[in-house]
């Protein structure tokens, strides 16, 4: 039985470019998810990591938490895979499912790319938010999702946001949000702007309960979200070698004309500059994040 | 010298015939008044037209205009006593936002703003009035300092974004841009902020999480700039002047998506054309704004705020 014999046999992961362009690499990503599943029928997934070049078993991959085995990569994480890490198995509850984006600005082309990026990722918008518990502490819970439209934040993405953390007023619960974006949502302009304003006025709000955020930002996360509820954080946990940024590496190379500097706007950059608490090892990252809020009173301290 | 933009090309011809005419008269002794006034009637006239029918792009122009009236030369025309404060007490003093105390109509205010150059020295001075994370962090200083001695904020928002450099990044331009929209989200003090040129996007957020915004009538506010928007959506900024359209980046279009409160006239030809007709509208609906705002309890104040942001959003459920 030869592993590369038949070519729906073998699929690539594409390291994403740390670009703008992360729209067209992500279909193919997709692309590759999707086969995933008549792949695994007939056994034998095999994928290439184009961090390292190795030709990795792709359930080694999936098991190792989307980490590539051979080189440590970390490949991104949709927001049900990230459900499944942080939280305790079948504790999740979704909320405000219903919330879908329109395109009450009429921007041209919006509907298609609402209407494409939800084939894409099977999800109504780019954040998947609900109530779960991690090592049995009750939390509220917000997901990002790269694969709808980068992560972009529009209206929905900053009511189900917003409304994550009025839960944590409400039920005086931590909150814990798993940020990766791009931005704002241009097609719906300044109401998109506003929305950084309403997830950070929310969080102001949050302060006066005396109940912790924990912000997680992963790779990669940049313009609006980072400067509003993302860097906000009681605490912010973010993943190895993870981008976080205000403007991206592109958008500052063109600035300063130079290449920038190996590293730079990486977790372990931002950890050194004092932007972010901790840089956390995928595998680890559940475990930090339930320490954490035992420390703020959470859960019982074993 | 004023510069005249593309669109108002044939008011520089006026504006040479009406010169020309004023020069000749003196010269000669000859009164001329009738034919001169003849002239500037029809140039304000071809004026108002230009201005009446002018594109979200033209107006863009317009906010960019480097005879533009800038947070400083509003300072000058109605803040008395102003007294500027420097420094975020971290790192340093950001020179692209400015900020202090001083008197409107004996009123106490802190008056904060973006300031840009006029002239290639200053602009790198000013940074374009682009701000680091220092200039974010000393406008919040400022204002924690307003909101503990009761006094109004007024901000003026001018600038085509926060500055995307290296050592933006290093010092935490996200950072400092969100604490900004979090802590004026909650600051016990009246807030009112006028988007005075150019409101682009984060940059200009950050000084503009207030109880009323206002907008000087040829400026704009936006997400993204045109040009950025167009660049990444088409890879082709010339198409910037229908992203302006679509981007909905004018006073007016603002104003029915509810974002801003009011649309502050402007002389006739643009705030360039005469500073300090533009500072008096801007004045008087400060002091009008200030008035309505006083009336409200801290509680009052930041209850409206937070609802109002609240509120932002358009989606089905």
């Amino acid at each position: 039985m030869g592993i590369f014999s038949s070519k729906n046999k073998y699929a690539t992961l594409y390291k994403k470019k740390e670009t703008h362009q992360n729209d067209e690499i992500d279909l193919k990503n997709k692309k590759v998810k999707e086969e995933k599943v008549v792949i695994n029928k007939t056994k034998g997934l095999w994928a290439r990591c184009t961090s390292c070049n190795e030709i990795i078993y792709m359930k080694d991959i999936n098991e190792n938490n989307k980490v590539c085995p051979k080189c440590n990569y970390y490949f991104r994480m949709n927001a049900q895979e990230r459900i499944e890490l942080l939280s305790d198995e079948g504790t999740f509850k979704e909320t405000n499912k219903k919330l879908l984006s329109k395109n009450f600005m009429n921007f041209p082309g919006y509907e298609e790319k609402l209407e494409r990026a939800e084939g894409k990722s099977k999800l109504s918008d780019a954040v998947v938010t609900g109530t779960s518990k991690i090592k049995g502490i009750d939390i509220s819970l917000a997901v990002m999702d790269f694969n709808f439209m980068g992560g972009s934040m529009g209206s929905v993405v900053g009511e189900k946001i917003t409304r994550a953390i009025e839960l944590g007023i409400e039920k005086k619960c931590p909150v814990i949000i798993v940020a990766t974006s791009g931005g704002a949502r241009m097609h719906e302009s300044v109401i998109s702007l506003m929305q950084m304003a309403k997830t950070s006025a929310a969080l102001e709000r949050l302060r006066e309960v005396g109940v912790p955020f924990i912000s997680i930002p992963v790779n990669p996360t940049t313009g609006g979200v980072t400067a509003s509820f993302a860097m906000l954080g009681d605490v912010i946990i973010t993943e190895k070698k993870a981008l976080i940024a205000f403007a991206g590496p592109r958008v500052i190379e063109q600035t300063i004309k130079q290449k920038l500097p190996e590293g730079f706007q990486r977790a372990e950059f931002l950890l050194e500059h004092g932007m972010v608490d901790i840089v956390a090892k995928r595998s680890e990252l559940k475990e930090i994040t339930a320490k954490v809020l035992e420390n703020f009173g959470f859960g019982e301290v074993k | 010298m004023i510069k005249y933009l593309e669109f108002e090309k044939e008011i520089e011809e006026f504006d040479k015939k009406i010169e020309e005419l004023v020069e000749f008269s003196k010269k000669s002794n000859i009164d001329l008044s009738i034919e001169i006034k003849k002239i500037k009637k029809i140039k304000n006239d071809k004026l108002k037209i230009i201005y009446d029918n002018i594109t979200p792009w033209e107006m863009m122009k317009v906010a960019r205009h480097p005879n533009r009236p800038y947070t400083l030369d509003y300072i000058n025309n109605f803040v008395d006593n102003f007294v500027e404060l420097h420094g975020d007490r971290l790192f340093k003093d950001d020179p692209a936002i400015i900020g202090g105390t001083g008197k409107i109509n004996g009123q106490k205010v802190m008056i904060i703003g973006h300031q840009k150059g006029r002239d290639i020295n200053e602009n790198l001075y000013r940074n374009f009035g682009m701000a680091n994370p220092e200039g974010y962090r000393k406008a919040l200083r400022l204002m924690k300092m307003a909101e503990r001695f009761e006094m109004p904020i007024v901000t003026l928002i001018d600038t085509a974004g926060a500055y995307p450099g290296l050592a933006a990044e290093e010092h935490g331009q996200g950072e400092a841009i969100a604490r900004n929209l979090m802590e004026m989200a909650g600051l016990k003090t009246p807030m009112i902020s006028v988007i005075i040129g150019e409101g682009g996007s984060g940059g200009a957020l950050a000084l503009g999480v207030t109880d009323k915004i206002y907008m000087l009538e040829n400026s704009w506010y936006s997400v993204i700039s045109p040009e950025g928007c167009a660049a990444i959506l088409y890879n082709d900024a010339t198409r910037a002047s229908q992203t302006a359209v679509d981007l909905k980046i004018d006073a007016k279009s603002l104003k029915e998506l509810g974002v801003i409160d009011k649309i502050i006239k402007e002389p006739l030809g643009g705030a360039h054309r005469n500073h300090k007709r533009t500072a008096e509208n801007l004045k008087e609906e400060l002091l009008k704004g200030l008035k309505e705002l006083k009336k409200l309890s801290s509680k009052e104040l930041t209850e409206k705020r937070y609802l109002k942001y609240r509120n932002y959003g358009n989606f089905e459920e």
